[in-house]
């Protein structure tokens, strides 16, 4: 008897659920993309590390958790996502304000929670969580949504984008409102932008944005050193592990936010083109789920984070290009880091299950 | 909520919302990715060129490489100034584990001060962690010393470097100079991207004046650096960037070397005069008077140039400037004080040719002169009675009184030219820098130099004080010693050198310089030159000469003139007593002269401050550099 089965068996849907892998499910369009991007960008975190296999072997380790989110995720039928979402959303609250409340204590910028035995940032918890909320909030409701549910939709972005911006962890707040906010367009609203919480060097950085050359040594530094890496990388790139760039540590943060421009320089336009097919493709199966979702629930989730996908990758690849102002958002799937890898895929693991544990209207 | 009420939920309506919405995405998505390849296009096709030239020009740091500073030497090829291996403790912040722990360490083994514990500590975290920081200097011992423990003391290491050296120390301070940090004034005068990788420049003396020829040039290496600028040592890199074209990227060479000096100096004749002057305050120029070569040029006290060169202490230096003997001043150049007797030689060539006075025309010396309807008194200057004397008696016993009455015959127009053909009142030329005018004062000149109108007037009574080099006449001692090497040709003038010629270090070949001919004294005849001369023999040889007892006994023919320079004015009345006057108000002891008289290879200039009669204490100064001179066995004018 499989594991699955008995670990899972008890959450099986009703319905009929899509066939094979001993009544797992599995979406093998999901995974196999998710398993080409994660390989590319083990290629190139192995340069960006500068062959450091120790460090690439705690990535592995992130992955593999990843994906066990990902394969747990996928097996868990939407409605007990539902059903969670409120207790995740005011967990994820209530972390926010602990995380607060200690930061007021320590001084300083506090994102993380100790658990004793690992650290949790309750802040990759609200990505989830948020447009769950907003997609639960709609979820019996009629669409497109009235004035006061856009209202309440917003306070339920805006609420816990706010706390996490305060920390200050601007990109985090800005995928978070991304992510609620994806999904009130998707039902049918509009979005607010709620710019001005943002601190004063948060706003300098944006409006950097303006003229990143102005200022070489500040923060426009980074920019372009990141735009001198993919530049220099040209169309076929300067062949892996020989990018000048990352490996004389001219560009910063290039195991993090900065590893597109790695890969621009190591492996040129060809490269990245091939990786942003990828990505499109991961994003246009995530669409896909979504359009064949069967309720708002799902629907609204499953479009919120497949958007969501699109705007990180959008977000990252524009900021390290000189396209958008620099903000801390990683390339899903690829940059070094552990709690966003391991987020990401216990959202394509909901994905899956949104697809995977629809009930068949014909055999 | 009643309006939700009246809603029902329109599955189809929704999903078809839903839909629209999933396609408009999409299609924004795609727009969106447009945008992005279009930048990426934009990036690596469109700009690819100008991101590889930055990308390069990252990757790639010139490092400059100093050039060895040229050797200095005398004129028969002695080192004056060499680059000797130095040793510099340096602490690499990232590598030491307990900073202070070390320092103190390093302290107790006498390496580092304890006095600068804390600025050396702060030095180090200041500095990036690879970054290399100098602690102090070691001597060949102690960083014998720390070489034995150096395993004891990890991110603690010696550095090697040439630094420069003078073997003669304090005998070739003030005419060699030192080289020093350079300073941002120093940054002023030189090529700043050929001194990128010099740490010191010549800041006086013949250090100075032929920094560029001593300094060489710059070379560069490639080196691969990282953003934060360690450098990585990548040979197969480095090779890279020696064979890539990359625009504004020279290609590495090696710095060329300084061209060595040879100086017109002495050695020998230099440490004598040296030795000759002692503790005193004084100066002594020697010049070769066939070539205006300057044979010696040395001015005490003097200081260690070595000290400068080893980087001084603020403490050492202040000392040094604040020492009322003035050690850091280069008398020879930048001492100004009046001739005294020794200007009656060119007064008298100028009396004799402008026929002021007959040669054998005798004055009546009283030991005192009063110029007509004036009280006031002109001392004999060592006192005494001459009685009658003629010219040449009043060079030999050197008689005030009959110089006052010859200056009031010439009168001050006559005086002064006589005294500038010879090169006085005007800077010599010498190529090392600070030197002094001096004064030949005129009418003209004094008015020029007060402002009050009562001031203004010129006095008969100066016109008698320059008559004996008093009053307003200022002179250098390398003025003196070219007057008398001028004196020494009758007439033929040359700017004093010290370069002799500039060796290439690599070829060996060797540049010399040409003397540099000056305006001849012409006015004088054979005659009155050679009447001048028997005179300046008369004082070294005859029995009243006042040089006589100096030049006792030399195997050579001295002509030469003694003076004697009052610092403090006496009282009319009083006897000019040196016991009971303050040391530093005594007069200066003067004397010129060259030799042989007959064929004068070498002419001279020597004072030594505050020490009374120019004929005892400044004219066995310039023996004992005369014998120094005519004793050296095989002695090789190293001829142009």
């Amino acid at each position: 008897m499989s594991l699955a089965s008995l670990e899972w068996g008890r959450m099986r849907p009703t319905g009929r659920r899509m066939p094979g892998f001993g009544g797992l499910v599995i979406d093998m369009p999901l995974l196999v993309l998710v398993l080409l991007i994660a390989s590319v960008g083990f290629v190139v975190l192995y340069s960006a590390l500068g062959a450091n296999t120790s460090l690439l072997l705690r990535q592995g380790l992130r992955f593999a958790v990843g994906l066990t989110a990902f394969f747990a995720f996928s097996q868990v039928p939407p409605r007990y996502l539902r059903i969670w979402t409120p207790w995740a959303f005011f967990l994820g609250i209530a972390l926010l304000l602990a995380v607060a409340i200690e930061g007021e204590i320590g001084k300083g910028a506090q994102r993380w929670l100790d658990l004793g035995i690992v650290t949790f940032q309750p802040s990759e918890l609200m990505k989830l969580a948020v447009p769950m909320m907003v997609a639960w909030f709609m979820h019996d409701r009629p669409l497109p949504p009235t004035f006061l549910q856009i209202v309440t939709t917003t306070l339920i972005v805006v609420v816990p984008a706010v706390m996490i911006a305060e920390q200050p962890d601007l990109g985090t707040a800005m995928l978070v409102i991304a992510a609620g906010g994806l999904a009130i367009l998707l039902a049918g609203g509009a979005v607010p932008v709620l710019w001005h919480y943002m601190r004063d060097y948060q706003r300098a950085r944006v409006f950097m944005f303006l003229n990143p050359e102005s200022d070489p040594l500040g923060a426009g530094y980074n920019t372009i050193q990141a735009k001198i890496a993919i530049g220099s990388g040209g169309l076929f790139g300067k062949g892996w592990m020989n990018g000048t760039q990352a490996h004389l540590e001219f560009l910063p943060e290039r195991q993090t936010d900065f590893i597109f421009a790695v890969m621009g320089e190591e492996f040129g336009l060809l490269g990245l083109l091939l990786l942003l097919t990828l990505y499109l493709a991961l994003v246009g199966r995530g669409l896909w789920i979504a359009a064949h979702a069967q309720d708002t629930f799902t629907r609204l989730l499953a479009g919120a984070l497949s958007l969501t996908f699109f705007f990180y990758v959008f977000v990252n690849a524009g900021m390290v290009s000189g396209l958008l102002p620099i903000v801390g958002v990683p390339l899903p799937l690829v940059s070094a880091g552990g709690t966003s890898m391991v987020t990401l895929l216990a959202g394509f693991g909901m994905l899956a299950a949104i697809h995977g544990h629809r009930k068949l209207l014909a055999p | 909520m009643p309006l939700q009420s009246t809603r029902l939920k329109d599955h189809w309506q929704e999903q078809q919302l839903f839909f629209t919405r999933v396609i408009a995405a999409a299609v924004i998505i795609v727009l969106l990715s447009g945008v992005l390849v279009a930048r990426l296009v934009v990036l690596q096709v469109v700009e690819y060129e100008r991101f590889v030239e930055l990308s390069q020009g990252n990757r790639f740091r010139l490092e400059p490489l100093p050039p060895t500073r040229g050797i200095i030497y005398d004129r028969n090829g002695l080192v004056i100034a060499e680059n000797l291996p130095s040793w510099e403790l340096v602490a690499i912040a990232e590598e030491i584990d307990n900073l202070d722990a070390t320092l103190k360490q390093l302290e107790a083994l006498g390496l580092v001060d304890p006095g600068e514990h804390k600025t050396l500590r702060d030095l180090v975290r200041g500095h990036r962690g690879f970054e290399r920081v100098k602690l102090s200097n070691l001597t060949e011992e102690q960083a014998a010393k720390f070489a034995v423990r150096r395993h004891r003391f990890p991110g603690v290491d010696i550095e090697e470097a040439l630094a420069r050296h003078y073997p003669f120390a304090e005998a070739t301070a003030q005419a060699v100079g030192y080289v020093g940090s350079i300073s941002l004034q120093d940054l002023e005068r030189i090529d700043r991207s050929d001194y990128a990788a010099t740490s010191h420049i010549g800041k006086t003396g013949i250090e100075r004046a032929f920094e560029a020829d001593l300094h060489g040039h710059v070379g560069f290496r490639h080196q691969v650096v990282n953003a934060q600028g360690r450098v990585l040592s990548d040979p197969a890199a480095e090779k890279e960037a020696e064979a890539s074209d990359i625009p504004g990227m020279p290609k590495s060479k090696r710095p060329s070397q300084g061209n060595n000096v040879y100086l017109s100096i002495d050695m020998r004749l230099q440490l004598a005069a040296q030795a000759a002057l002692g503790e005193s305050r004084g100066a002594v120029v020697a010049i070769d008077p066939r070539n205006g070569d300057v044979l010696a040029l040395v001015s005490t006290p003097a200081f260690d140039p070595n000290r400068f060169a080893e980087g001084i202490s603020k403490a050492d230096y202040n000392a040094l400037t604040n020492d009322q003997d003035k050690p850091l001043i280069n008398r020879a150049l930048q001492g100004i004080y009046p001739p005294g007797s020794t200007v009656k030689p060119f007064i008298a060539l100028t009396a004799l040719q402008s026929e002021s006075i007959a040669p054998d025309k005798e004055l009546y010396c009283t030991g005192e002169y009063h110029l007509p309807n004036q009280t006031h008194k002109y001392r004999e200057g060592k006192g005494g009675v001459h009685g009658n004397v003629n010219l040449h008696d009043a060079i030999v016993r050197s008689c005030d009184v009959y110089f006052y009455q010859l200056a009031l015959t010439m009168g001050i127009d006559s005086l002064a030219n006589g005294l500038k053909v010879f090169g006085f009142g005007a800077p010599t030329g010498i190529e090392i820098s600070g030197e002094q005018s001096g004064v030949v004062p005129t009418p003209a000149w004094k008015k020029k130099q007060f402002s009050k109108a009562e001031d203004q007037g010129w006095y008969l009574g100066e016109t008698v004080n320059v008559g004996v080099g008093q009053g307003y006449v200022l002179v250098t001692p390398i003025q003196l010693a070219n007057a008398a090497a001028t004196m020494a040709t009758r007439g033929d003038r040359f700017k004093p050198r010290l370069l002799l010629g500039t060796e290439d270090p690599i070829t060996r070949e060797t540049a010399w310089s040409e003397p540099v001919a000056l305006p001849r004294v012409d006015g004088p005849s054979d005659a009155e030159w050679q009447f001048v001369h028997d005179a300046m023999v008369g004082v070294t040889a005859d029995l009243h000469g006042t040089a006589r007892a100096a030049m006792q006994g030399a195997t050579y023919k001295v002509a030469g003139k003694t003076g004697t320079a009052q610092v403090f004015t006496v009282g009319q009345d009083e006897k000019y007593r040196e016991a009971d006057v303050d040391e530093r108000l005594r007069d200066h002891g003067l004397f010129i002269a060259f030799a042989p008289a007959d064929a004068p290879r070498i002419a001279l200039a020597v004072i030594v401050e505050n020490a009374g009669f120019g004929a005892s204490a400044a004219a066995p100064v310039a023996r004992k550099v005369f014998d120094a001179y005519f004793a050296a066995e095989g002695y090789v004018a190293r001829e142009p």
